[in-house]
Formats: structure tokens, C-alpha cells, sequence
């Protein structure tokens, strides 16, 4: 009987070794995973089955902004609601969502896919920088926007992207680096802090 | 040894991982301890305590709590996070590429103060000295000789006998300068160095940091040792070093689009 289990044919081996594979699962939650779907209804079943398989099908990078999306150029791109003067250049699609989440920023997104990190053999050239600069060339932006991370790799990223985008006369901006909502300032770094001192604002 | 539940010691930050939903796996420079391998828990969520303070490169105060395979950071206060550093994209290139040769030539559990403190005073050096490429160069002496690949550079590596003062050749397989009479054993793997070269070199193995940061050096004797270094290192480590790459694509690109 546990031969059966064993076997690699066997669906339900199957799909356990499928979700194995997925980041963040273990082999207790891969099976733990696959008894639940043994025994959800059949049309729960195919309707996950197919959402799988339609973001491998539809989802597409917009050839503008490297954002992913089903439409190429993508919405946000083509939304005429935007302001297309200015961009803001991330590392990940996640950090437009979590952008367009606040509603503060209207403007045209870039996505850089990663950002450099030579120590893990990173460098600009496995990053979206060309397509942006040629973004650049063709439009009349006036504002770029180096929303990468706030931290070294990202630091590095902005820096670069900022010495190529120096000759071409646009205003190029970071956000300010202060104190999180809910934080504490005794446990705040040396750099948040006077960074959050510096920027500070009159109330 | 005792096993000690918490123990705390200085460090300095070189390699971060993710790991899992917002954890990562830092490895730090330690003084006493080698490279120690921890885990930083809930660090990438915005509200963590830890977050600033275990930035890459940065110097720090840290206390750890053993773990049953990594130990667990508790707490971590930053001592210096190199600001100046972080502000100058060539300054940061050879800041990571001289992380990326400590890292190569530290082992864990291996202690290397030596390694350590040639990290700590590159680190501070690279904040405020313009003579960037001779830090370089130096750091990849201090650290072959700290780690016990120190290139000999006063008598032949083979016969043993004093150097002559003129141009030589640097065999990479024998770690060292070999003399004319000996260099025709090894054929390939030999890199021609000048005497120059050579003087510059061991003034950088027996100099600190700041006298060889004082010294005038022409760019072209410069790139000669940073060849000569480049090649016995990656000869050592068996492979290419990761951050050469970037590092020469900063020093070498105008600012201008292409």
C-alpha cells in the first residue's frame, strides 16, 4: 500500500511534489494542501485548475512599463486619467500595487525587475534600465520618480539610474526616508533617523 | 566549549538572503567567531526593530541567540553604517567587491581578526580617501596575506634565491615571483610583473591602509597589480569574484547615456 503513495504517477504524489516546489511550502504543507483539494467540489477544483493556467496564458510584461498585465500596453499605461510627465521606477510589479494602494501617486509606472546586487552577480544589465531610458528618449517626462527599495542593493540602483538620467535634463526625485507608522524611535537606525530629522516638515 | 544560550559580539554585515515570508539569513564578519550565519527574523516587514541596523555593510553590535542549525539574531545596534558610502556609487562598488574578497577568504567558525579589521578600516577609508583603486588593491593584498596566500615577493618562490631588482614573473600556481633561472619549469601560468609593481606590492604588505592611502600611484601601475591580484585570487578561490564586473562597469562608464 505505501508503494502506491511512493509511486510518481500517482496524482495525488503528483500534486504534492507540484506544491513542493512552490516558495515557501514544505512537504507537511504540500500534502496538507492536496487532502484539502481531494475533497473540495470538482467546480473549485477546475475553476484554481484554470486561473493557473490563464495567468500563464494571459499574463504578459506591458512592452512600456514591464509591468505585468493582460493588455499590452498595460491599463495603467493607457489610462489618459494619468499623468504621463511623470514615472516612478520600482523594483517589483508587487510595489505598484502596493503604490497604487495609497492613491497619492497618478503618474506612469516602471518596473525594473530586481535590482543590482553585486555580490549575488546582479549588475544593471539584468535589470528593465534600457527599456526605460528609451522610455525617456521618446517622451517628454519631466519627473522621475527612484522608488526602489530603501535599503543598500536599492540605494545602489537608484544611484546608477540617476547617474544615466543625469544629461537628460529631468527631475529626478526619491521618496523621503523617515519613521513607519506604529514605530519606535529608540529602536530606529542612525540612518532612518537623520534622514526623518533632515526632511522634517512644519506642522 | 560551553554552550552559551546567548553570546554577543561585534560585526559586520556582508550577505543577506530572504528567507521565507519576511526573514532573512545574514552573514556577518565577526573579530573572534569567523563568519557567523544567522537568522534575522521578520526583518523585510516595515515595522521591524532590527531592520535599519543589519543593513549590508554595516558595522554593528549584535547579540544572538543560539539555534538548533542557525542562531537567531535578538537584538543588533548599529556602531557605524558608513553614510558617506552609501552615497557615491564608485565608493560602493569597491565597498561590495571588498566584502565579496572577505567573504571569499573567511571560513565559518574560522576566526580571522585579521580579515576583520582589514574590512573595518577599508570600510572607514573608502568613506573619505579619493585614492579608491589603491584601497582596492591593498584589500586584495591584506587579504591574500591574512589568509595565508601572502605572494612572496623578495626571493624566488622555487630556488629560493634574493631577487634581482628588475622585471619579473609572478607564477600563480607557486603563489610568488619566480627568478629567471626558474620561470622556464612552469611555461603558462605566469604573469609578467614590473619592478614597480613588485615595490608597490610590498610596500601594501608591510604598510597599514592609511601610509599606502598617501602614496601617488599611476593608473597604469595601478591596473597592473589589480591584474596580477585579480588573477592569484581568482586562481584561489576558483572562480570568478562576482562584483568585478559592477565594479568596472562604475569606474569605467562616463556619466552619460550610451
Amino acid at each position: 500500500m505505501t508503494s502506491e503513495y511512493l509511486d510518481a504517477s500517482n496524482p495525488v504524489t503528483r500534486l504534492v511534489q507540484e506544491f513542493h516546489k512552490l516558495p515557501g511550502i514544505g512537504p507537511k504543507t504540500a500534502q496538507r494542501l492536496t487532502y484539502y483539494l481531494i475533497r473540495i467540489p470538482e467546480d473549485e477544483a477546475r475553476s484554481l485548475a484554470e486561473s493557473i493556467l490563464a495567468v500563464k496564458d494571459r499574463i504578459i510584461l506591458c512592452s512600456e512599463c514591464y509591468n505585468i498585465t493582460e493588455n499590452n500596453p498595460c491599463l495603467l499605461c493607457t489610462d489618459s486619467n494619468r499623468d504621463n510627465k511623470k514615472i516612478c521606477v520600482v523594483e517589483e510589479a508587487l510595489d505598484v500595487l502596493a503604490l497604487e494602494r495609497t492613491h497619492s501617486f497618478g503618474g506612469l509606472y516602471h518596473v525594473l525587475h530586481g535590482s543590482i546586487s553585486p555580490m549575488n552577480g546582479i549588475g544593471p544589465e539584468d535589470l528593465k534600465i534600457a527599456g526605460l531610458l528609451e522610455r525617456l528618449k521618446v517622451r517628454a517626462i519631466e519627473e522621475i520618480i527612484l522608488a526602489t527599495n530603501p535599503n543598500l542593493e536599492g540605494e545602489a540602483t537608484a544611484m546608477y539610474i540617476h547617474r544615466l538620467v543625469e544629461p537628460l535634463n529631468i527631475t529626478v526625485t526619491r521618496p523621503a526616508r523617515g519613521l513607519p507608522m506604529g514605530g519606535d524611535l529608540e529602536y530606529a537606525d542612525e540612518l532612518t533617523l537623520s534622514r526623518a530629522i533632515e526632511g522634517r516638515q512644519v506642522f | 566549549m560551553a554552550r552559551i544560550r546567548t553570546y554577543k559580539t561585534q560585526a559586520v554585515v556582508l550577505k543577506q538572503i530572504p528567507l521565507g515570508e519576511a526573514d532573512r539569513i545574514i552573514t556577518l564578519c565577526t573579530p573572534n567567531m569567523g563568519l557567523i550565519r544567522a537568522i534575522a527574523k521578520g526583518v523585510r516587514r516595515p515595522k521591524s526593530k532590527l531592520r535599519g541596523h543589519i543593513e549590508l555593510l554595516n558595522h554593528i553590535s549584535i547579540s544572538l541567540n543560539r539555534g538548533r542549525n542557525l542562531d537567531i539574531v535578538s537584538e543588533a545596534e548599529s556602531i557605524n553604517s558608513f553614510g558617506n558610502l552609501r552615497k557615491n556609487l564608485k565608493r560602493l562598488s569597491i565597498a561590495f567587491y571588498v566584502a565579496e574578497i572577505v567573504l571569499g577568504f573567511s571560513a565559518e567558525e574560522s576566526p580571522s581578526t585579521v580579515l576583520y579589521r582589514l574590512l573595518l578600516t577599508a570600510l572607514s577609508a573608502l568613506e573619505v580617501t579619493d585614492q579608491l583603486e589603491l584601497i582596492a588593491r591593498y584589500c586584495e593584498i591584506g587579504a591574500l596575506s591574512g589568509s595565508g596566500y601572502k605572494p612572496e615577493l623578495h626571493s624566488c618562490v622555487d630556488c629560493r634565491s634574493i631577487l634581482e631588482p628588475s622585471d619579473h614573473v609572478f607564477s600563480y600556481l607557486k603563489g610568488g615571483i619566480l627568478c629567471p633561472s626558474c620561470h622556464n619549469d612552469y611555461g603558462e601560468k605566469l604573469i609578467p610583473v614590473s619592478l614597480n609593481a613588485m615595490k608597490l606590492m610590498r610596500f601594501m604588505q608591510k604598510e597599514t591602509l592609511l601610509s599606502t592611502a598617501g602614496l601617488n600611484v599611476s593608473r597604469k601601475l595601478l591596473n597592473e597589480v589589480g591584474q596580477t591580484n585579480r588573477r592569484y585570487i581568482r586562481f584561489i578561490m576558483e572562480k570568478e569574484l562576482k562584483t568585478t564586473k559592477f565594479m568596472d562597469l562604475v569606474s569605467n562608464t562616463s556619466p552619460q547615456v550610451k
